[in-house]
């Protein structure tokens, strides 16, 4: 899978979507519980911001110094016998993992939850030299089952579908018998016999990397279900693919910033695996790799540290962001049409993939600023999005055709104060029919492409300038 | 090997506007420390009830028992899951408690298979053995009271395949070594890095059994690892 899903225009997934009434409540209920857990998680530490400033300085101070941190790792992964490749493109990344495989004759590749490894399309890459590559996350495997179904949140992949769809899909594929249970438990269970026999025939484990360390050359990876301990231990070949910003100096910034990321993500204090490797397994160890792979990944990274979107560099992938969104919730993660979806993805796509295709991105946004300030690291997501905008504007020359004809509207109506005085009294009666406790949910005309991704609030019946007037009159000590 | 290095970090340096110096380690002016201070003024007997309350959050068992009384426990814990057969490092300090009466002589008197992990045979040998044992038992470095973890380290006899492949897994500690949080024991394994040594093939925090909320959010404990965990902590050592 690719960053991009599919070649339909964010319009038309965002109406797709909207349609989905199961996985629209399934996204928010997803998002109360993540959020919820989230918020007790940081609440009990008591001082969250001081936390969220350190993880800041750690980002920040690892982002000024990346070269000197990529090559104190690479030095330190290849004294632990490990091979370190930089790729600068997907391309290059791809083309010395089809080799490392091929060295080794291997067809059977076991993954654990990687998004760098769906950002450039590695299962294909594999599968096209006639490996098996196997999803072992278990909403990961889902997915990939159901023919490649797309994810729909970064740390949540399947959450769009119910039991019953995933029961569907084990009959279908796996000969789970059509009239068993559909209980979670006892579907997680099945798989967990299925993908044993995998486990044990694995020849190449391919994982990504929360955290990497610089002066120990260890990488260190975060999992509730134990999938990335077994795809590190059995096969005899690992591979990990790294973006190259996700770095630490050593184990003591790995630590805070495990922390972070667990209560950020699930509302944990750790998940139930925190692994951290350190080359391949020692010559008296049994298990463990005897082959060590670390692929460092730049694919357009560099520019975004080069330029004025370079803070979005310090995300740890927690998705803190994602679930305290408003847009999200209302159009879900698959109308993004991109793996990275919430805030971050909106930030972080056009980064990677270009404005082209992604123009719309920035816009599914209220700009209410609660990625900000849920972020875990300080990245101004919102603000980042407002710099999209102003550089799709400004220098692209291109807003979407809605918002272009909008603001078009707005500069005639404004720049003549009799449309303008028409115009605002007139506004709040042509609203009335389309609101809803002070916010329109279903704009019509221009306004539609506004509210199929977020509300818009309903014009004041007293005019600002009606108000300003009798403000004054009344005088300053009005609270009015 | 390190491949394609030097023009991979040129990009990143020529990205940062200033000159590559490999030599000059950056300084870090941390301004804050918040992991420093949490919980860290606790004894250890303050932090033992802790551990207690949060693996209960996390569905995992505590047993504390003195070093007199551990095999008794253990035998009694392998029971309750089942037994049928365990699996478990060959490790001096499991030697040094008493295991081997259970695994030479308790455990086969009651049908219960003994899978000691054996470094002369090859990984296959070891991996067939282990999956097809009911009980994982290992020895941990670490407890860490906040987080309700046990901290395992690979080594010769220490296979990791222990501590994931069967249904449940023991993982005895010392209440000695209980820290507050993972922040004290990542201290103490950062100075062998500071003293130029390298780490373990693998430290692996495990905090309970494997879980996924997947399929719907809803919790389902025991995924690819082990289903059941329990941890006994050896309260004189």
């Amino acid at each position: 899978m690719a960053i991009k899903f599919n070649e339909q225009s964010f319009k038309v997934n965002v109406n797709d979507n909207l349609d989905k009434d199961f996985m629209r409540g399934a996204v928010a209920a997803a998002q109360n519980r993540l959020h919820g857990g989230r918020l007790t998680a940081v609440e009990e530490l008591g001082n969250w911001d001081e936390w969220r400033n350190h993880g800041e300085e750690i980002r920040q101070h690892v982002l000024d110094n990346l070269d000197y941190y990529l090559y104190e790792l690479s030095e330190n992964v290849e004294k632990a016998g490990g091979h370190v490749f930089f790729a600068e493109t997907a391309e290059e990344a791809n083309d010395y993992i089809q080799q490392v495989v091929k060295s080794k004759n291997a067809t059977r590749v076991l993954k654990s939850k990687s998004m760098v490894t769906e950002e450039i399309s590695l299962n294909e890459a594999l599968e096209k030299i006639g490996c098996t590559v196997l999803e072992t996350d278990l909403g990961e495997y889902i997915l990939q089952l159901d023919d490649h179904d797309k994810p729909s949140h970064i740390v949540a992949p399947s959450v769009h579908k119910n039991r019953h769809q995933i029961k569907d899909v084990f009959v279908k594929k796996l000969n789970y018998p059509a009239d068993g249970s559909s209980d979670a438990a006892d579907l997680a269970r099945f798989v967990r016999t299925i993908l044993r026999d995998d486990y044990m025939k694995a020849e190449i484990g391919i994982t990504g990397c929360n955290f990497a360390v610089a002066d120990s050359g260890s990488i260190c990876l975060v999992t509730n279900e134990g999938n990335a301990g077994l795809v590190s231990t059995i096969p005899e070949t690992q591979i990990v693919v790294m973006g190259m910003e996700r770095i630490v100096p050593t184990l003591k910034e790995m630590e805070v910033l495990v922390n972070m990321l667990t209560r950020s993500a699930v509302g944990q204090k750790l998940t139930s695996y925190v692994n951290v490797i350190t080359g391949p397994k020692r010559p008296t160890d049994v298990d463990g790799p005897e082959a060590f792979h670390l692929v460092i990944l730049d694919n357009g990274r560099s520019d975004i540290l080069a330029g004025e979107f370079k803070s979005v560099l310090q995300c740890i992938r927690c998705a803190a962001c994602v679930n305290v969104c408003p847009v999200y919730r209302h159009i879900g993660g698959h109308s993004y049409n991109s793996i990275y979806s919430g805030p971050i993805g909106a930030v972080l796509t056009p980064l990677l993939a270009g404005y082209d295709d992604f123009k719309e991105l920035p816009y599914a946004s209220s700009l209410c600023g609660a990625c900000t300030d849920a972020c875990p690291v300080k990245i101004p997501l919102h603000e980042l999005l407002l710099k999209h905008r102003q550089i799709i504007v400004e220098q692209e020359g291109r807003a979407p055709l809605s918002e272009g004809l909008m603001m078009k509207g707005f500069s005639v109506g404004a720049s003549n104060s009799k449309l303008f005085n028409i115009g605002t009294k007139v506004a709040a009666t042509v609203m009335k029919p389309l609101s809803k406790d002070q916010m329109i949910s279903k704009g019509i005309g221009p306004l539609k492409d506004w509210t199929d991704i977020r509300d818009f609030p309903i014009v004041e019946r007293e005019k600002l300038r009606d108000w300003f007037d009798k403000r004054q009159k009344k005088g300053a000590n009005s609270n009015d | 090997m390190i491949r394609n290095r030097e023009k991979f970090l040129s990009k990143i340096t020529t990205a940062l506007e200033r000159p590559f110096l490999p030599g000059m380690k950056p300084e870090k002016k941390w301004q804050h420390h918040p992991e420093e201070q949490r919980l860290s003024k606790m004894s250890i007997d303050e932090l033992l009830p802790a551990f207690i309350e949060q693996c209960s959050k996390i569905h995992t068992d505590v047993v504390t028992v003195d070093k007199a009384n551990l095999t008794l426990a253990l035998h009694n814990l392998v029971v309750k899951y089942g037994g049928e057969s365990v699996a478990l490092w060959q490790d001096e300090r499991l030697t040094a408690l008493g295991i081997s009466k259970l695994c030479e002589d308790t455990w086969p008197t009651n049908n219960i298979q003994v899978h000691i992990w054996d470094p002369t045979l090859d990984r296959t040998t070891n991996f067939e053995r282990t999956n097809a044992s009911n009980i994982g038992i290992a020895f941990a470095e670490y407890a860490l009271a906040e987080s309700g973890t046990v901290v395992l380290q690979s080594a010769a006899g220490q296979g990791k395949a222990i501590g994931l492949l069967p249904n449940a897994f023991i993982a005895i500690v010392n209440k000695s070594t209980l820290k507050p949080r993972i922040t004290q024991a990542v201290a103490e394994i950062h100075q062998i890095v500071e003293a130029g040594e390298l780490l373990p093939a693998s430290i692996d925090f495990v905090s309970g059994p494997s879980n996924s909320a997947d399929i719907e959010m809803d919790l389902v404990v025991g995924v690819h690892g082990p289903i059941y965990v329990t941890y006994i902590v050896v309260t004189d050592e």
